[in-house]
């Protein structure tokens, strides 16, 4: 009886604890179809982070909070593109030094910032339908940004697929060469690109500071950025299917803490690791196809490209 | 659209377009040096020039992919500047080149979207290419994602993204070097309506043969410069070549084969299955080939022909161990390795990515096939003395024009390179030796030399077996002609008892696929 009635909150949770992964893993897939490599988003999470809580802070706006937080994210990515793509840096080295220099930058900035509370954004009411039971909460009960994280799915699947700049963009990350030669701007599109996955990254990361545990710590987004990573390539470059790694991650997650309530006697650690583990042991599970992952894995994917090469 | 052409008077139309004095340099070499062109209205005019000779460099200027140093270029009289590919298809001028530009994982409607300015909607533009490909003979299913598409089948892409555009002026490179010869002759028909439709085509073909029967004009270049400018139809083949090289052709000789050897290759009832549900099956192959002799296999890209590659090679093993034999050895399961301990050498058709490793240097790439049969590798050390005279020897034995051993192989052209992996596998004195397309996109000079090694190679005593789509190439070298098509092998005839046009016709399908129609094959051809 009991366990039946957690099943509610739980859910509910689930979309909250996969929020953050979504939002990364989206920006991150646009990126990668683009044919760039970006390893920073654990970064650009983090700066994301510790910008909008400390807008939110000092402006009481949530708004303005989550405004700046995506601009910081793309500033931030915007470094990796100067670097990587008109620079001709390494792209893997280059985005691993942004992940570290995140992590280094939203500590220094967060400094008087640890230990304040934040209030988390309103949650969504509807009459009847919120007090719907199981479901209720889950689907109608939560805050403006999971919704919108989820909205963003249908939206980058449209943009890649069904709009001549996505095609665009999957036609420079497949063949740059080619697609020089037929007059788009590779660098241009791929600058956007990641300019757009910070964001997203920035995004991401002000949820986790500003609504799903509205507070900032040092390192708080704990590995989310590296999962969104590898959420992009398990879902074989797939939006739906990064939702659906995204959810399983954050019902885990979630279940993980409940068993850990439970007082069941296995160690906390072992539990903590599992939703990193079920992860990535069912999305390999799933993109074991070949054939997919050749129809969708963009072929230029951390190859440098110079126009004049 | 109304051509500029026609606000001039009728008698004097100006040039639909004019080089003069394009100059391109390059770090360490002058491309192209003070080149002029004159092309006019409805003419097909032909570019000829080895590897190498700037031709590339001069069509990617004429469609703003690269830009001149100095010199200006006249459209319809009027100077212009084409800053980039998509002001070159504004002005009318389509390009299809000869590196394809293809994206593998998107679909034909969606490459051929990325090409045109005015794309429209998708479900449209696809009926639009199955009009278009209808009308010129160009099979085309839209909906297919074009990794799955052979080399022909892509090419066919290129041509109806150009085609869709209705262009002033079509620049082709290579463009029937995947044809049979009835489909290229489909294409001539093709070019010539649109050449009287007012199109100039400017046609860039290493196969002379070709561009006599084409083209009204032709244009030679040689190492950047104009060398000269003639009308095909009144010149051969070879004083074509001549003008390219700067010097005489020699055409391999052909010495007439000996007696047949014991069988260095037997294929047994070889078919093959695939998890790829657009691959072709290969359907009970069988056939033979003997020490001292050259078999060739024709068939259009897209037949078999990488299934049967790769069977052999040993790159897909093969359900039945006895279905591929090697010298006497079953060989079905074993892997390339094991193989070529067996003998075999293997040509595959992709230079860059298969044949050769394009980042590694030529010394690197010589020890990658030569190691097992030459003694580069002593108890798993490199040894690389020996790796480097190894590629010297064949870079001299091949008149291979590289920077040295430490040339990268993509710096290469096509022709030099192919010179090199032949050589490579040449030199290890192969019992037995598999080429696929030998000399696609390889110029004349290169191409006789390379015809000659492997004539030399047979008569040597090894055994050679030739995949290609080229028939004249296949004419040129092989005792014994195949064909392949859907899968199906015909039977083997004599290369002198047989023409290109009724290999051409086995080519598209003409012969009997039931086994008990056998006899009808052996008629047909």
């Amino acid at each position: 009886m009991n366990d039946f009635a957690l099943i509610g909150p739980i859910l509910a949770a689930m979309f909250a604890a996969a929020t953050p992964l979504l939002f990364a893993a989206l920006g991150e897939l646009v990126v990668e179809k683009s044919g760039v490599l970006n390893l920073g988003v654990e970064g650009m999470m983090l700066v994301g982070a510790v910008c909008g809580f400390a807008v939110t802070i000092q402006t009481g706006s949530a708004v303005t909070g989550f405004l700046v937080a995506a601009l910081a994210g793309a500033a931030t990515a915007s470094l990796f593109a100067v670097l990587t793509l008109f620079l001709l840096a390494n792209q893997v080295a280059t985005g691993l030094a942004l992940t570290l220099f995140g992590v280094g930058l939203s500590a220094l900035i967060g400094q008087g910032f640890v230990g304040i509370p934040l209030e988390g954004l309103p949650k969504l009411y509807i009459p009847g339908l919120t007090d719907l039971p199981v479901v209720g909460q889950a689907l109608f009960g939560q805050d403006i940004m999971v919704y919108l994280a989820v909205a963003a799915v249908p939206l980058v699947h449209l943009f890649l697929y069904r709009t001549r700049a996505g095609l665009v963009l999957r036609a420079v990350g497949e063949n740059h060469t080619a697609a020089h030669a037929l007059g788009y701007k590779v660098l241009r599109i791929r600058f956007l690109a990641v300019l757009f996955g910070g964001a997203m990254a920035g995004l991401g990361g002000a949820f986790l500071s500003m609504d799903y545990t509205p507070m900032w710590a040092e390192n708080m987004t704990s590995g989310r950025g590296w999962i969104a990573l590898a959420l992009v390539v398990f879902a074989t470059w797939k939006p739906v299917r990064a939702m659906l790694g995204a959810w399983l991650f954050g019902g885990v997650t979630i279940l993980q803490l409940h068993v850990q309530g439970l007082g069941i006697d296995v160690p906390s650690q072992l539990l903590s690791m599992l939703p990193y583990l079920a992860t990535v042991l069912v999305l390999v599970l799933i993109s074991r196809d070949v054939a997919r992952i050749r129809l969708n894995a963009p072929a230029c994917l951390g190859k440098l490209f110079h126009p004049d090469a | 659209m109304p051509s500029h052409a026609e606000t001039f008077p009728p008698d004097a139309p100006p040039p639909r377009l004019e080089l003069r004095g394009i100059t391109k340099r390059f770090p360490g070499c002058l491309a192209n040096d003070h080149v002029d062109l004159v092309l006019q209205p409805g003419e097909i005019h032909a570019l000829l020039g080895e590897n190498g000779a700037g031709k590339s460099t001069l069509v990617k200027m004429i469609y703003g992919v690269l830009h001149p140093d100095s010199g200006t270029m006249l459209w319809q009289g009027v100077e212009t500047i084409v800053p980039d590919p998509a002001g070159a298809r504004r002005l009318g001028i389509g390009m299809v080149f000869q590196h394809f530009s293809l994206f593998d994982t998107l679909t034909v409607t969606e490459n051929i979207a990325l090409g045109l300015d005015d794309a429209g909607r998708m479900d449209e533009l696809a009926d639009r290419i199955r009009s278009v490909s209808e009308r010129y003979g160009l099979a085309l299913d839209p909906e297919r994602h074009v990794f799955h598409l052979s080399v022909g089948e892509r090419q066919r892409v290129e041509i109806v993204r150009c085609l869709l555009q209705d262009p002033k002026l079509l620049i082709m490179d290579e463009p029937t070097s995947v044809l049979t010869p009835q489909e290229a002759a489909k294409l001539f028909e093709t070019l010539r309506v649109l050449a009287a439709e007012g199109c100039t085509i400017l046609y860039i073909s290493h196969k002379l043969e070709e561009i006599r029967a084409l083209c009204s004009r032709a244009t030679v270049l040689r190492a950047g410069k104009v060398v000269g400018a003639t009308d095909p139809r009144q010149e051969t083949a070879r004083s074509l070549a001549e003008m390219m090289m700067g010097a005489e052709l020699s055409t391999p000789e052909r010495p007439p084969q000996g007696a047949a050897g014991a069988a260095r290759l037997s294929v047994r009832h070889l078919s093959t299955t695939s998890d790829n549900p657009f691959a072709t099956n290969l359907k009970d192959v069988s056939f033979e080939v003997r020490a001292g002799e050259i078999l060739g296999i024709a068939g259009v890209a897209g037949n078999g022909q990488a299934e049967l590659m790769a069977a052999l090679s040993g790159e897909m093993l093969v359900a039945d161990a006895d279905s591929v034999v090697i010298e006497g050895a079953s060989a079905g399961h074993l892997g390339p390795r094991a193989r070529r301990s067996l003998g075999l050498a293997f040509v595959p058709e992709e230079r860059l990515g298969r044949g050769a490793v394009p980042e590694l240097s030529l010394s690197e790439n010589a020890l990658l096939s030569g190691y097992a049969r030459e003694p580069l590798v002593r108890g798993g050390m490199v040894h690389f003395g020996r790796a480097r005279a190894y590629a010297e020897t064949i870079i001299r034995g091949f008149n291979v024009v590289a920077h040295g051993h430490r040339a990268e192989a993509r710096s290469l052209s096509g022709g030099n390179l192919q010179k090199f992996i032949i050589g490579r596998e040449i030199l290890q004195k192969p019992k037995l030796l598999v080429v696929g397309q030998p000399t696609w996109g390889v110029d004349a000079g290169a191409a006789a030399a390379i015809h000659k090694a492997l004539i030399g190679l047979a008569r040597s005593g090894a055994a050679v077996l030739v995949i290609s789509q080229d028939l004249d190439e296949l004419f040129v070298l092989s005792d014994r002609i195949s064909v392949l098509f859907h899968g199906r092998l015909s039977d083997s005839r004599p290369t002198h008892e047989t023409t290109v046009e009724r290999i051409g016709l086995l080519m598209g399908g003409l012969f009997g696929t039931p086994p008990d129609e056998d006899g009808e094959i052996t008629r047909a051809v």
